[in-house]
């Protein structure tokens, strides 16, 4: 992202924002509430157009221009800060809806599962674990179990970017650990891009941190340089 | 190896409801058409054509609730317009049955419906040429709905309207529709509409013959357009449909187009509600611009929220039993109907939040929890 900007009625909810994220990397966005963290992935994922600026991804395609389901295809894959499954599907019939390609009309009204589906599915399930729940509504399952649902349905999609909106809120310090472990074994493979307010988390995830204030970056760096660091300790305490 | 079953079998498999409709429906075939033509006049068992016609017309609506069930039941999008693809349904084939008219009217004009004739019209309209043609006609029962519901989707839908607006544009849509059709000048007989049939294909709208086939055509076409509806939600572009009734943000950071998706379900509908029109036309024997009229789509969302929405049969079923008790209570207080209508809708929503049907299966799982319960008990009075 370069030089970011998008305001509602005047107020600018993202200054002059760049930020920029290596393949393969696993990144944490902190910053106090209102930061514009939340506003920074609707950009992103194109619900949000920006009154200047660019997003670009994949070091040429340009993603101002795209559709929400044109860049989802594109492999940007994205969890709400609200988990937001299909509460009325089973989760494994969740699953099934996010699996990889086959986005279009008449291919779904033909819809045939294949085996390798199927596989995938069980995988994932295996990856969130929620093996055992698969035939339940998701609506019936807990806060947590819908946060692990909702990255589940991120990895059916096979995306390359993973942006992950407070990933932990509402999960027990055991779920929000095997949360970390699977972020972390998830940046292996995919570019991801974590948004946190738990400090405790983000140090367990040992990357790179970005602190963002009032729409744009004030610090950038491992955990201890950002906790140290002057003005990101004023605003954490300023508030 | 795989043991083949035809498709409506697969679809019937796991929809126990869907069952008992396809099954009454067959019955109904079978006997209705039986009683009015084998049996005499003078049995007990004997139906007069008139209530042959009647429940023709009741299966008519009964396809157009189930129609508008797919829209809103499903898609979650409440069409208070569904009138006005029923409408031009049935004014597609209202044009043919005046073509076959032909020089039978009051002024003989073999070509010249008789309202062109009264209106001065030295030819006919561009666009009543080629309605003479059965299959011609049949095909704009299917297109001009269907075309209407794609414009109107594809504008709405693109920009992204949803909820209370897209509600009260639908029904907007069909005011506009009334209006234009009331005009004497747009070529469709104005306030009067089209009327005075005399024959279909060839056969006589009068004869009890024609009648029981009409009856036939529009069961028909009620368990075609159930396949259709079932087949579609039960595949996984169905439970799309319902995904993007629950989470439409979720559907398209999944990377869907959702307004595709709703476009192809709200021209399907639109298509079913136009045949539903053009089987009523030749049963009650008129269309006019009424059919358009806003409280018309809106008994619509009242049949289906009587019967059940998201069920499918249970729209059909509400579209029946609503109408039944219209035809009754408007021959015995007609005054009344209208606070009766009202008085449903109030009490549907208050009180039978999934309409009959669901009212049917919490009854059921009540009495099999209680049946399992006693079993229960009987057991623990064993063991003592
Ligand atoms: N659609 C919107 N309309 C108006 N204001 C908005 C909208 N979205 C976000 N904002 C404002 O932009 C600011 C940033 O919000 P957000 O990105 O949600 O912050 P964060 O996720 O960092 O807590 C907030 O002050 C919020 O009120
Ligand atoms: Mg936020």
């Amino acid at each position: 992202m370069n030089g970011v900007s998008v305001s509602f009625d005047g107020f600018k909810a993202i200054n002059n924002l760049s930020l920029y994220v290596k393949k393969n990397e696993l990144r944490s966005i902190i910053g106090p509430n209102g930061a514009g963290k939340t506003t920074m992935m609707d950009i992103i994922t194109g619900k949000t157009r920006p009154d200047e600026g660019r997003v670009i991804y994949d070091d040429m395609v340009d993603l101002i221009s795209m559709s929400e389901a044109e860049i989802a295809n594109l492999g940007i894959g994205r969890k709400f800060q609200k988990p937001t499954v299909f509460e009325h599907h089973s989760v494994y019939e969740n699953l099934k809806l996010a699996l990889e390609g086959r986005r279009k009309v008449f291919e779904n009204l033909f819809f045939k599962l294949t085996s390798e589906d199927d596989d995938k599915i069980q995988e994932v399930l295996n990856t969130i674990a929620l093996q055992e729940h698969y035939k339940r509504d998701a609506g019936e399952l807990s806060h947590g179990q819908k946060q692990w649902l909702e990255i589940g349905m991120l990895l059916m999609q096979n995306p390359k970017l993973l942006l992950v909106d407070e990933p932990v809120a509402g999960m027990t310090k055991q779920e929000s650990e095997h949360t970390a472990e699977l972020l972390t074994s998830l940046a292996e493979k995919h570019s991801v891009v974590v948004v946190e307010h738990d400090m405790e988390f983000v140090r367990s995830l040992a990357n790179r941190v970005t602190v963002l204030h009032q729409g744009s970056v004030l610090a950038e760096g491992d955990m201890d340089s950002v906790q140290n660091n002057q003005k990101v300790i004023e605003v954490y305490l300023g508030e | 190896m795989m043991k083949y079953k035809p498709l409506i079998f697969r679809l019937l498999e796991n929809d126990k409801g869907g069952k008992y409709f396809i099954a009454i429906l067959l019955l109904l075939m079978i006997v209705v058409p039986t009683c009015n033509l084998l049996i005499p006049e003078s049995s007990v068992f004997y139906i007069s054509t008139y209530v042959v016609t009647l429940l023709g017309k009741y299966l008519t609506y009964a396809l157009l609730a189930i129609s508008l069930d797919l829209v809103w039941g499903y898609l979650g999008i409440l069409s208070l317009g569904h009138g006005a693809f029923f409408g031009l349904g049935g004014y597609a084939m209202g044009m043919y049955l005046m073509r076959q008219i032909g020089d039978r009217g009051v002024y003989g004009n073999p070509i010249l419906p008789d309202f062109m004739v009264f209106l001065d019209y030295k030819e006919l309209p561009w666009f009543w040429h080629g309605f003479d043609q059965f299959w011609l006609a049949m095909l704009m029962v299917f297109i001009v709905p269907g075309l209407l519901a794609f414009v109107f989707g594809w504008l709405a839908f693109r920009s992204r309207v949803t909820g209370v607006y897209l509600s009260i544009i639908t029904q907007a849509l069909t005011y506009a529709l009334m209006l234009a059709f009331f005009r004497n000048d747009l070529g469709f007989g104005g306030n009067n509409g089209l009327t005075d049939f005399k024959e279909i294909l060839g056969f006589d709208l009068q004869s009890d013959y024609t009648r029981n086939a009409l009856f036939v055509c529009s069961a028909i076409a009620v368990a075609l357009g159930y396949f259709i509806c079932r087949f579609i939600v039960d595949s996984r572009l169905g439970s799309l449909i319902t995904a993007i009734r629950d989470s439409e943000g979720r559907v398209r950071a999944l990377g869907y187009r959702d307004e595709y998706i709703k476009l192809f379900v709200f021209v399907v509908s639109a298509m079913l509600a136009g045949v539903a029109g053009a089987l009523y036309v030749p049963q009650v024997g008129i269309i006019n611009p009424g059919e358009f009229s806003p409280i018309n789509s809106i008994e619509m969302v009242i049949w289906v929220a009587m019967g059940g929405r998201g069920t499918l049969y249970g729209a059909a079923l509400g579209a029946i039993v609503v109408n039944f008790a219209k035809t009754y209570f408007t021959a015995a207080a007609p005054e009344v109907w209208l606070f009766m209508l009202g008085g449903l809708f109030v009490v549907v929503t208050l009180f039978l939040p999934h309409g009959i049907i669901g009212a049917i299966k919490k009854i059921s799982a009540m009495k099999s929890k209680k049946t399992k319960a006693s079993v229960e008990a009987q057991k623990l009075n064993i063991s003592n």
